[in-house]
């Protein structure tokens, strides 16, 4: 199986390893990720303004790049995944927004009309419905045993959930069905869902702090020894508060090291 | 030629603020076979009505046009004064220049042309009217109430002491309905069982009532004055006439494991049960799915202890079919699903409960004898905290957009029923707006917060967390402003309230209809809130809206009134607008039969005289009873054979006519 690939800026900069860990991954499990041509931006928070197309268009040309090839859209990012899921789901639902679009790109060198046809994955749904844990958990080779893990979904993956689709928004289950497939024990702790203060980190580092601690402490009184997450924001602010009581790592890392593929 | 008049109503400012009317008056003058033509402040005043009656008179009219409110509203005040000045009620159109044209538009240019539009189609109608009559039918003087909650009880004794004989139908072995479940009753905090039971025995040993318990509506045929109604009365497995209610059975049943749906799942109950002390009739039933006689064929042991050998496992569902003049909807309500909120960790914590769960903890003849007790670790707890508007006025999908409206007064008495009990547990109430409207309600939320410290907080709560040991809540303090969190033992939901799912089958069945959220559709929603559109349907109770014990005993009277008025005629008067089909032109091709909903066509082989030729024709036959007068046979009718009496085809043809001119 072929997917069309948008790694996003952060994946070619801070979090280069959540990038070629997932690409190595996918060989080994038998499917490949094609990088998407030219791909821009894709503005890192979903644009909540209604009046304004071009925060958008960056995500409708990756989306249509893949729909132009046939192929579904893979993600790894979780603020990626979630504004190209939404832009993609507004091209469907909002008939203004996507007039306004086509007329813009009717205007551009190779013009082509988008109406929402682009079918968006995030990597652990490749893993969940394309591959499936059962088949997942056949090629580990190196079961991470004994591993306490908790999962940290942070909010992007799953909400809005009428537009996400990715999973129960309360209660997930999907990293933790993940985490049992590599061989690992699942920490269930309530704040897995909570948001780790995304970009309020840059405003009010303390409010920030404040919120990436309370999470960390519900799942170390779980007994949670390390938590793995899909967004690099979320690592980012929970490795500030927390990196050396309970350091949180890519998932991408731990599937490699399960699949016996990591370099060191 | 008609002789018309049209006759033209100010209706105060409603219309006449918009509308011109007397060019309405001036325009339709003109109008072929208009004769006369005036206006008046209020038509539907007597002043008003006389002034039709004359007018019939004086200028011997043949048909009337009114310009006034809709037809839902005045047509059939219109159409008693036109049968009093000597003319046949049917004579009579109205154009409705009010809802459909004054109170929706601003420009008063535009919408006096719109009236006189409207004004035209009347008039180009009532020119093809003829006098129509209606038929008689008569009345079966007893009535059906489907569902012995309070709302069901008080119907069925109204109607019973009036003289008229009732059936009641239950789908649980006893009646009594959620009343019977709960503790104590705002706002005067009387014990529901004390106020309750008392009724279901009268309506038990009443000689005008009879309960058919652990009974569905199958089927429903018929129609105002005659229906025909199927009871499935479901297998007991115990024989109603010799069994003393002596509890020998459930006390030795070995199959002590099911759910008790009374005690809403906290505890469980025998295979072989009546669902509480007081059930009316206090005759068990067994539960085929978990009696081990009927899972393995052994045991039987309720059997060899019956004294009157009254168990009888090899009694089968029982089919009787009686009539009725009228039925009543009192099928009430359940509490919504929580699988969608996944937020307040219902199904993963085992102390956190829905209201109608606390009622039963608080109850002294519950599960725990009305101690408060968590039920993961039987520990008494030490803060309780209560979430209102969990799945009502929530706008998403998941929830209700209508707010239960009891669920305010309840919790405010279950943080009073548990002060006055254990005035050391801290209460906290969750609420968006609390809305405490009628008699000593108000006054009864306050006592909460004011005499006993209950604390309330404005604002939603996002996730409650079973810590083990305790549960933690994520909220809003909204006048704060402010997140909180909270640290609690027992969280109680005020889950919203949704009509049970069966009633939306049995409204079918009775052609009766239901607004999106499955309550049944009121007649009118002011002035006409007990019937239901049918003819012969009323409503009692939640099933047509959210309401409190007082409320739906009041409307229980209510619909009894109405049965009565019902069931003292002797004759009713049917509507004459009913589909006529012309056996010239019908084809025997069944898609009118097709469309029907009220199953009022069948088909006949009929001699017809075809322009000299007679043959046996397979045609078209309208029951005049069951027509609703929908006119859907009539648009279907490829070869325009069916025609709606009143409406007929020429007359809407003529009205369009008049509109496109």
């Amino acid at each position: 199986m072929v997917y069309s690939y948008y790694p996003g800026c952060t994946l070619k900069t801070k979090a280069k390893e959540l990038d070629k860990n997932a690409r190595l991954c996918a060989q080994a499990l038998g499917f490949t990720l094609e990088e998407v041509e030219a791909w821009q931006c894709c503005g890192a928070v979903y644009p909540m303004g209604t009046d304004e197309i071009a925060t958008k268009l960056p995500a409708v040309r990756a989306l249509h790049a893949a729909d132009e090839k046939g192929q579904s859209i893979v993600t790894l990012c979780s603020a990626c995944h979630h504004v190209l899921k939404r832009v993609n789901e507004d091209m469907r639902q909002d008939k203004d927004l996507r007039t306004k679009v086509n007329n813009y790109i009717a205007q551009e060198e190779e013009p082509y009309t988008y109406n929402g046809e682009a079918n968006v994955l995030h990597y652990l749904e490749v893993l969940r419905d394309q591959v499936g844990f059962d088949n997942l958990a056949a090629k580990v080779k190196n079961p991470l045993a004994g591993r306490k893990i908790g999962a940290y979904y942070g909010c992007m993956l799953l909400r809005p959930s009428s537009v996400m689709q990715f999973d129960d928004p309360e209660n997930p289950t999907i990293f933790e069905d993940f985490i049992k497939a590599i061989g690992a024990e699942p920490v269930v702790y309530p704040y897995r869902n909570e948001c780790c203060g995304g970009y309020i980190s840059l405003k009010e580092k303390e409010m920030a702090e404040e919120m990436a601690g309370k999470i960390a402490d519900n799942a170390l009184s779980k007994g949670a020894e390390v938590l793995i997450t899909a967004c690099p924001l979320c690592l980012y602010n929970m490795d500030k508060k927390t990196g050396e009581t309970l350091p949180t790592v890519y998932f991408t890392e731990f599937l490699a090291e399960a699949l016996g593929i990591k370099e060191e | 030629m008609q002789r018309i008049g049209v006759f033209v109503c100010h209706c105060g400012t409603n219309i006449a603020g918009t509308v011109d009317v007397a060019e309405i008056v001036e325009m339709a003058k003109p109008e072929p076979g208009v004769v006369h033509a005036a206006e008046y402040p209020y038509m539907c005043s007597e002043a008003g009505q006389n002034m039709i009656i004359n007018a019939v008179k004086e200028h011997n009219l043949s048909g009337v046009v009114i310009c006034s409110c809709s037809p839902r509203m005045h047509e059939a005040t219109f159409r008693k004064a036109a049968e009093k000045a000597g003319l046949n009620p049917y004579m009579v159109e109205i154009a409705n220049i009010r809802e459909h044209c004054s109170w929706i538009h601003k420009d008063k240019a535009e919408a006096t042309q719109k009236a006189l539009t409207l004004t035209r189609a009347a008039i180009a109608k009532v020119q093809l009217n003829s006098p129509l009559f209606p038929d008689e039918s008569p009345v079966t003087k007893r009535a059906l109430v489907i569902g012995g909650g309070i709302a069901g009880i008080q119907t069925a004794l109204d109607i019973a002491d009036a003289g008229f004989e009732v059936d009641i139908v239950e789908s649980t072995p006893s009646i009594g309905g959620k009343m019977a479940q709960l503790d104590k009753t705002f706002p005067t905090l009387d014990c529901a069982a004390c106020i309750l039971t008392p009724k279901m025995v009268d309506a038990s040993a009443h000689e005008n009532i009879t309960l058919y318990t652990y009974s569905q509506v199958d089927k429903v045929e018929g129609f105002v004055g005659d229906f025909t109604v199927t009871i499935r009365k479901k297998a007991r497995s115990v024989d109603f006439e010799k069994c003393t209610g002596c509890g020998a059975c459930s006390e030795k049943c070995p199959s002590k494991k099911s759910p008790s749906e009374f005690d809403q799942g906290l505890c469980t109950r025998p295979a072989i049960y009546t669902p509480f002390a007081q059930a009316v009739p206090n005759v068990p039933v067994i539960d085929r799915e978990a009696c081990l006689k009927f899972k393995t064929g052994k045991c039987g042991l309720c059997e060899t202890v019956c004294a009157p050998k009254a168990i009888n496992f090899e009694q089968e569902d029982e089919l009787v079919e009686r009539k009725y003049g009228a039925v009543v909807m009192a099928t009430g309500y359940e509490p919504v699903s929580l699988d969608k909120f996944g937020e307040y960790s219902y199904d993963s914590s085992p102390d956190v409960i829905t209201s109608l769960e606390f009622e039963r903890l608080t109850n002294a003849a519950g599960p725990t004898g009305g101690a408060l007790t968590r039920l993961s670790d039987k520990r008494k707890p030490k803060s309780v905290t209560f979430i209102q508007c969990v799945g009502s006025r929530d706008v998403t999908q998941r929830g209700k957009a209508y707010c239960s409206k009891i669920c305010c007064m309840y919790t405010a008495k279950h943080a009073m029923l548990i002060k006055e009990k254990y005035p050391d547990i801290e209460v906290n109430i969750f609420y968006i707006d609390v809305r405490t409207p009628g008699k000593a309600f108000d006054e009864f939320y306050r006592r909460a917060e004011d005499e006993y410290g209950v604390r309330y907080i404005k604002g939603q709560v996002g996730k409650v967390i079973d810590n083990g040991d305790h549960l933690q809540i994520q909220a809003v303090d909204m006048l704060d402003n402010k997140k909180m969190e909270l640290q609690t033992d027992m969280v109680v939901l005020a889950t919203a309230i949704e009509p049970v799912e069966s009633a939306k089958s049995i409204a079918t069945m009775l052609t009766a209809s239901i607004d999106t959220n499955n309550f049944m559709t009121e007649a009118h929603p002011k002035l006409r809130p007990v019937e239901s559109p049918t003819a012969g349907v009323f409503l009692s109770g939640v099933c047509q809206g959210p309401k409190d014990i007082p409320e739906t005993v009041a409307q229980a009277g209510a619909a009894a009134a109405k049965v009565i008025g019902l069931l003292v005629k002797d004759k009713l008067m049917s509507n004459p607008c009913t589909a006529k089909p012309d056996e010239l032109y019908c084809n025997g091709c069944s898609v009118c039969e097709n469309v029907c909903p009220y199953g009022a066509i069948s088909y006949e082989d009929c001699e017809v005289n075809d322009h000299g030729v007679r043959e046996v024709r397979r045609v078209a036959q309208v029951n005049k009873a069951l027509c609703q007068g929908c006119g859907a046979c009539a648009v279907t009718c490829p070869s325009g054979a069916m025609d709606l009496q009143g409406f007929s085809n020429r007359q809407i043809q003529a009205e369009v006519d008049a509109i496109c001119r």
